[in-house]
């Protein structure tokens, strides 16, 4: 029989503090200790951000197979978008994780103004990103570099054969891509607004400050998807 | 330390039943509708997949039934067309995967049975777990609606380009596919971290039953695979609204691309359908063979090795899709290998058997239906994963009779098995064995009629998915349906016994399998936080040596 | 509840100095879009992006001092993908036709009608 195991609790009884606070409001009856639940809910958003990697994988692998379809037009396509605004947007997300992980750091250390300011400057971050993203989509609206269908861009230099686009392909994927990446993003805005008005209430300490450390787990999640996009759409060619 | 009942306790089964057990504790419907109880949630799951499974059987009868003459007639007047004929079959499939089977024994028998088994008071996230099932039914409504505007008739596979141009209400029962795989995301979530964090003291990880490994490795697959299929479904829906151009080849994309994101999914979800089946089997044969399972280790790897290895097949079901030659004979390799750890557990249970004290009730009747159904329905799968006979049976009744035998042989037997085995612990009351036999043996009876019949419909020749047939089969596909209405009669029968049980008094003792995991420490049925005092682990798991009182 | 020892001064200064360098290879990569190396252009923008990539997860998100298992998660994310990916470029590579034949030929001047007899009814101009 086995006796090495991964948490072998002292106290099964549950109502032991483990130094962590006797009857802490955000304990959970299943949960012997506070630092079970703790490390309970950052696998369970590992996890979670491991089918998002999935999730997002399959748009990449099927935007590269697609590349391999349509070589010549993908890279005509590419040139439309602009790298400096891409490179902006990558810079911006960078810094707002920075932000975000020395939110965390303020809401370990009991340091609950800096904590709400630092979210604020994330969300102030993610907020120009959308911003820049915003003007992104109308210059594409109006050059008419529309997904599908709708594609209606005059001057590209191979013209469709029976029907297959591969430019309206590309863009299809853009928009599907930085689309989704930008819903997370929107998400993200609301959880951030969230935790900052708790972190603002005082709810977060030194001993619990787990929805921080989650919803910071997510933010970098969404900066890493774009260090992806970012090279794939504006810098390959 | 702990006052723990261990199995070995001679006072096991004589204390007092609990007035108030997780069924009575609160009262009213909001209380049910807003429970965070495992238990609760396991029930209503367990309630919702089987009035799927009834829908989609009613599916299935109409499809034999209409098959039973080659003119489609009963009593003189055509029973279905064959647009309706297509939209059925799909249905069918639809309901039985993503309906039935996936959520089957993780939301249902996992979610009650498994924080029991590791003496943990609930799931590692209650809450998650009820909106799991919130969003099982937000699928199930969105199927709903599909049927109801028009329905789809593309096969359960949704295979483009038709599916992304026919008129038909693809884009609900997408959603639906979606919001369901959802679903099954956040309960693998749920049990990959219960497993890792929540158990009890003294069990290790070579400590836990196999029931726990086979959940666990299933909960990895359902992470993991999950997500393909919900980007499928979007690109599905983006194709149909938008015209992206990645699957219709009209626009140039691939048709074939379509076929590899969803088996990309869909072969890892036949193992998300079998291997708790597999795991529900390792319960059942040590206990009611009286004797310790043999190769623990052995089992508990195959589970987490199909898990793994059944990333690597998918392309075995698109061999004549237009699959380069080389990737099919990879993945045609590959296939083989999959099925070694299938094997060893097989093998692994005839062993625990050998020489053991068999009792025959009902939970072993189909666990020994299982071994025999799933060994055939495993061997008939290496006929279609070798190539050379692939070619000609793919996409006939071989195939069709391949998979019923694996999923229905396979995972509804040991399901059913699995509900009988928990029952008393479940509702606290005894289902009369009497008939548990007997609707097992028409259950058997009725499926090897239908379904091993359509090994030689395949085999001679008749595709699936057809609504007309050469006279020349007529014969074998009327046996079939001759067959279906005994499995159908096998399967109310169990339903109408298992609904009267519930009118008895609770009367089931708290071990009457004579068990030697953890949830049969606990009173049958369970108090609301599932143990008075934390169960503390103190033998080895299937630990038969000492005495154990089996309640009559 | 800290995997560690809590040194908020060493902790923030290794943030700061892991923006810095995710900034410097930013710099980096973009520079490197305007070089043409060919076939390695993917090769080099991916492994920049790579290295990005696992200093956001081992800095920012701990995960080099997180417990093993986590980072094994994240891990398993990006291998499944990675066979995804793998096992579905083995197809599309080895077919011996992997344009479409209404692909035929990609050239900027468009084919004089030498399409196979097969050719279904062109759809219709998409402007």
């Amino acid at each position: 029989m086995s006796t090495s195991t991964v948490d072998l609790q002292q106290d099964p009884h549950g109502h032991g503090d483990g130094g962590h606070g006797h009857d802490d409001p955000h304990h959970q009856h299943h949960f012997t200790n506070m630092e079970q639940q703790f490390d309970t809910s950052k696998i369970g958003m590992w996890l979670f951000l491991a089918t998002e990697v999935l999730l997002f994988g399959g748009l990449f692998v099927g935007f590269g197979l697609m590349q391999a379809r349509f070589p010549q037009q993908f890279k005509e396509a590419h040139e439309h978008l602009q790298r400096p605004l891409g490179a902006l947007n990558t810079v911006v997300l960078l810094i707002s994780s920075w932000t975000m992980v020395m939110g965390v750091l303020s809401a370990r250390t009991n340091q609950r103004k800096k904590l709400v300011v630092y979210l604020l400057l994330t969300i102030f971050c993610a907020c120009i990103f959308l911003g820049v993203k915003y003007f992104e989509y109308s210059h594409k609206y109006e050059e008419g570099l529309l997904p599908g269908h709708y594609y209606s861009h005059h001057g590209d230099k191979i013209p469709t054969v029976d029907g297959a686009n591969g430019y309206a392909t590309f863009f299809s994927f853009y928009f599907m891509m930085t689309g989704l990446h930008g819903i997370h993003i929107l998400v993200g805005i609301i959880l951030l607004a969230w935790i900052a008005v708790r972190g603002n209430r005082g709810e977060f300490n030194s001993n619990y400050y787990t929805p921080v450390d989650l919803v910071g787990l997510y933010w970098h999640l969404v900066d890493l998807i774009w260090i992806y996009l970012f090279p794939l759409y504006y810098l390959i060619t | 330390m702990a006052q723990a009942l261990t199995h070995t306790d001679p006072h096991l089964g004589d204390r007092p039943r609990p007035a108030k057990n997780y069924l009575n504790a609160t009262t009213g419907i909001w209380s049910w509708m807003t429970t965070v109880d495992h238990k609760r949630i396991g029930v209503m799951y367990l309630v919702a997949v089987t009035s799927a499974f009834f829908l989609g059987g009613m599916f299935a009868l109409l499809i034999r039934l209409t098959l039973l003459t080659p003119s489609h007639k009963l009593f003189g007047k055509v029973l279905i067309d064959a647009d309706t004929y297509n939209r059925v079959f799909t249905l069918h499939g639809a309901i039985m995967v993503f309906l039935f089977i996936i959520p089957s024994v993780p939301g249902s028998l996992a979610n009650f049975v498994l924080p029991l088994m590791l003496g943990a008071k609930d799931v590692a996230f209650p809450r998650l777990n009820l909106a799991s099932f919130y969003l099982w039914c937000g699928g199930a409504m969105l199927a709903v609606l599909s049927m109801i505007f028009g329905a789809v008739d593309t096969g359960w596979t949704f295979y483009t380009p038709y599916s992304t141009t026919t008129q038909n209400a693809v884009g609900l029962m997408t959603m639906a596919v979606f919001t369901l795989g959802f679903s099954s995301i956040f309960t693998g979530l749920n049990f990959i971290a219960t497993t890792h964090k929540l158990r009890a003291p003294g069990m290790g990880w070579f400590d836990m039953p196999l029931f726990v490994w086979g959940t666990y490795a299933t909960a990895i697959i359902q992470v993991l695979a999950t997500p393909v299929l919900g980007i499928t479904m979007v690109l599905l829906a983006l194709e149909r609204v938008f015209n992206i151009g990645i699957f219709d080849p009209k626009i140039g994309g691939d048709p074939v691309l379509f076929q590899h994101f969803f088996w990309f999914y869909s072969h890892p979800a036949v193992y998300i359908m079998i291997v708790p089946g597999m795991a529900i089997i390792s319960e059942i044969i040590p206990t009611f063979s009286r004797k310790t399972i043999f190769g623990y280790k052995a089992i508990a790897y195959s589970s987490v090795a199909l898990a793994l290895l059944g990333f690597l097949v998918w392309g075995h079901h698109m061999f004549v899709a237009g699959q380069s030659e080389l990737a099919t004979v990879v993945f045609s390799a590959l296939t083989f290998l999959v099925a070694i750890p299938s094997g060893v557990k097989l093998f692994n249970w005839l062993a625990t058997m050998y020489k053991g004290n068999i009792s025959l009730e009902t939970p072993m009747l189909y666990g020994i239906s299982f071994i025999l159904l799933f060994a055939i329905g495993g061997l008939t799968g290496i006929f279609l994963g070798a190539l050379s006979t692939d070619v000609h049976l793919t996409d006939t009744y071989f195939v069709v009779a391949h998979f019923h035998y694996v999923m229905m042989g396979g995972t509804v037997i040991a399901f059913i098995g699995g509900v009988h085995y928990w029952w008393p612990k479940i509702t606290g009351r005894m289902y009369s064995e009497k008939w548990g036999r007997i609707a097992c043996a028409l259950v058997f009876i009725g499926f090897n009629m239908t379904f091993l019949t359509q090994f030689f419909l395949g085999s001679k020749g008749m595709p699936r998915r057809y609504y007309n047939y050469l006279d020349q089969y007529q014969p074998l596909h009327a046996f079939s349906t001759f067959g279906s209405w005994v499995l159908g009669m096998g399967l109310l029968i169990t339903a109408a016994y298992l609904l009267a049980s519930l009118r008895k008094p609770m009367d089931a003792p708290d071990n009457p399998w004579g068990g030697t995991t953890m949830e049969w420490l606990t009173s049958s049925p369970p108090i609301e936080h599932n143990f008075e005092e934390q169960p503390v682990l103190e033998h080895e798991p299937y630990d038969y040596r000492p005495k154990v009182k089996k309640h009559a | 509840m800290s995997e560690h020892t809590l040194n908020p001064k060493a902790e923030a200064a290794t943030y700061l100095k892991t923006l810095i360098s995710l900034l410097i290879l930013t710099a980096i990569t973009v520079a490197a879009s305007y070089v043409n190396f060919g076939a390695m252009n993917v090769v080099v923008a991916l492994t920049i992006a790579t290295i990005k990539a696992t200093l956001v997860a081992l800095f920012f998100m701990h995960l080099l001092h997180d417990k093993p298992v986590n980072g094994l998660i994240a891990c398993a994310g990006f291998l499944f993908l990675g066979l995804f990916l793998m096992f579905t470029l083995l197809d599309f590579d080895s077919r011996e036709n992997p344009q479409p034949f209404n692909l035929h030929p990609q050239v900027a001047a468009p084919p004089p009608a030498a399409a196979p007899a097969t050719t279904p009814a062109p759809a219709p101009e998409h402007h």
